[in-house]
């Protein structure tokens, strides 16, 4: 329980990194989702045995990354995290499809094993690009930003309901667990029964504490409308940056853009 | 000057489990006022402070707010004039991180941005917790977070604090430091605590609440100095009232008025 409440407040860290001052942070909300979507889009667009063509678009979440002083350690972390979703939804692959499709010097690839690595590296890919969107933009700029987009206003506060639930939820329910602990002999697990009785007060004390977190909402006039920090304006910088970022995407989608950095590679190393 | 003024008439509030909270809860207080409203557990302070920044709305009974009487219709204007500091300072920092949260109401007043950042900077400053900008607000404090909790409420300019408990669960730096801080304030102050020294020394007027009525309203010093009044409303004489327990003198505080 410790760890789920470390954990969580490490994503709170990630949301504090929003508030850095770099020209990423400026760029308005709408550029940076319009950007990740695009980014996503190309992501899922590659055929599952093209690793190699895919493997430039790294730059683009490392570059955000760099510029908008995102630590890699904290990405990494998060990639940890959450890899074990990935590897579950790929790790029959190599069981299923059997056929070799490549060989790399002596060694026979099979469709299954590349396709499972085709997983892992989307995964990774479009993990981190949401991750530094969020580090560069913030939890509440981008929920107000998929308001403007025209996203059902109900699906948007669900979004920053549910941003605020983690925490409460976790705060409370480690206390809770704690609790237990305490005064359970030789500190032994709860049974089924105490469990759901946990579950149950944890799901009552949530709700109060979010019906108190919602009243202070109101009392500073909040009306159901968002509105992120640095505000909505469009300038030049969002449609050089949307442009650039669209470029790279059709030259690594539509170019060998893999082949020209392998190419070059060799050549400078001679 | 008359936005300042809280009028409360016939205040009645039932719980949805049919408990009784409020029974007839009737006072007005004048602009510039501070007033302590005290009570035991259950006596009704949270409720009617709920009340008077529109959380609540009167079903039987009115509240006022200056020339605004509190319903749906008014709350814009009602919670423009009224800041609330909630008990829990966790339940009002939500954001990521302080500024979010002092910016959080004016960004709400849709001020443009260069006012919202003046406003958080001088409400910070108003605390003394200009350092705590960055800081995300799980990371701060108790004394902290409660500091940044009063500057939510100041970043949106009130005619009126409202506060519950503000000096709960401070050391006793903090809460001094919280007291000496209070004290400055110009507001209207209406203050609901179990810190009776507090009120002692905040308050002028003090009322006392039991079981969801008003039984008294009146000068703090002397309401709280009655031992068998604050006996029947399940309170105790204020430490500093009471006498020492090894020669029996009192420290002998008079109340200051701050306000």
């Amino acid at each position: 329980m410790v760890r789920i409440h470390t954990t969580v407040t490490d994503i709170g860290a990630l949301d504090g990194l929003a508030s850095q001052d770099t020209w990423v942070h400026y760029l308005d909300p709408r550029a940076k989702i319009a950007a990740t979507a695009m980014f996503l889009a190309t992501v899922v667009s590659f055929p599952k045995y093209e690793i190699a063509e895919m493997m430039p678009l790294f730059l683009y979440p490392a570059a955000l990354s760099a510029v908008g002083q995102v630590p890699a350690k904290l990405l990494f972390r998060y990639l940890l995290l959450a890899s074990p979703f990935a590897v579950l939804v790929g790790v029959f692959n190599p069981l299923l499809d059997r056929e070799v499709v490549v060989h790399w010097g002596s060694w026979a690839v099979t469709g299954g094993w590349l396709s499972f690595f085709s997983i892992l590296i989307r995964f990774a890919l479009t993990v981190s690009a949401a991750l530094v969107l969020l580090a560069c933009t913030g939890y509440v700029s981008v929920c107000a930003a998929l308001d403007r987009f025209g996203a059902p206003r109900l699906l948007t506060m669900q979004f920053l309901m549910l941003y605020r639930f983690i925490f409460i939820l976790s705060d409370e329910a480690s206390r809770m667990v704690r609790a237990h602990g305490l005064r359970s002999e030789g500190g032994r697990k709860p049974t089924l029964g105490v469990w759901g009785s946990l579950a149950g007060h944890l799901l009552l004390r949530a709700y109060d504490r979010g019906l108190r977190v919602h009243r202070a909402m109101l009392a500073r006039g909040f009306d159901g409308t968002l509105h992120p920090p640095h505000g909505f304006q469009w300038r030049w910088a969002d449609s050089f940056f949307l442009a650039g970022c669209g470029l790279f995407l059709v030259l690594v989608r539509f170019g060998h853009v893999a082949e020209w950095i392998g190419t070059w590679v060799l050549r400078v190393s001679g | 000057m008359s936005h300042h003024i809280v009028e409360v008439r016939g205040l009645e509030y039932v719980y949805p489990d049919g408990t009784p909270a409020l029974r007839g809860v009737s006072f007005r207080i004048e602009h510039g006022e501070s007033v302590g409203i005290v009570g035991a557990n259950g006596a009704g302070k949270s409720t009617l402070l709920l009340h008077m920044n529109g959380c609540l709305l009167a079903k039987n009974g009115t509240v006022r707010i200056g020339d605004f009487p509190v319903t749906q219709e008014t709350l814009p204007q009602i919670r423009r004039s009224v800041g609330t500091v909630f008990q829990d300072p966790n339940d009002q920092l939500f954001m990521p991180t302080v500024t979010e949260d002092v910016a959080f109401g004016p960004r709400n007043m849709r001020l443009p941005p260069d006012d919202v950042e003046q406003r958080v900077r001088r409400s910070l400053e108003a605390v003394n917790a200009i350092h705590l900008r960055p800081r995300p607000p799980y990371r701060l404090s108790g004394g902290e977070k409660r500091s940044a909790a009063i500057a939510t409420a100041l970043s949106m300019s009130p005619d009126i604090l409202v506060m519950d408990e503000p000096t709960s669960g401070l050391d006793p730096q903090a809460r001094r430091k919280l007291m000496d801080l209070l004290g400055r304030f110009k507001h209207t102050k209406i203050i609901a605590s179990h810190d009776l020294d507090m009120i002692l020394r905040l308050c002028p007027r003090t009322i006392v609440l039991h079981q969801g009525s008003v039984i008294v309203d009146g000068p703090t010093a002397s309401l709280l100095a009655d031992r068998e009044l604050l006996a029947r409303s399940g309170l105790d004489l204020p430490l500093s009232l009471q006498g020492c327990p090894v020669c029996g003198k009192t420290a002998g505080m008079l109340p200051r008025n701050d306000g």
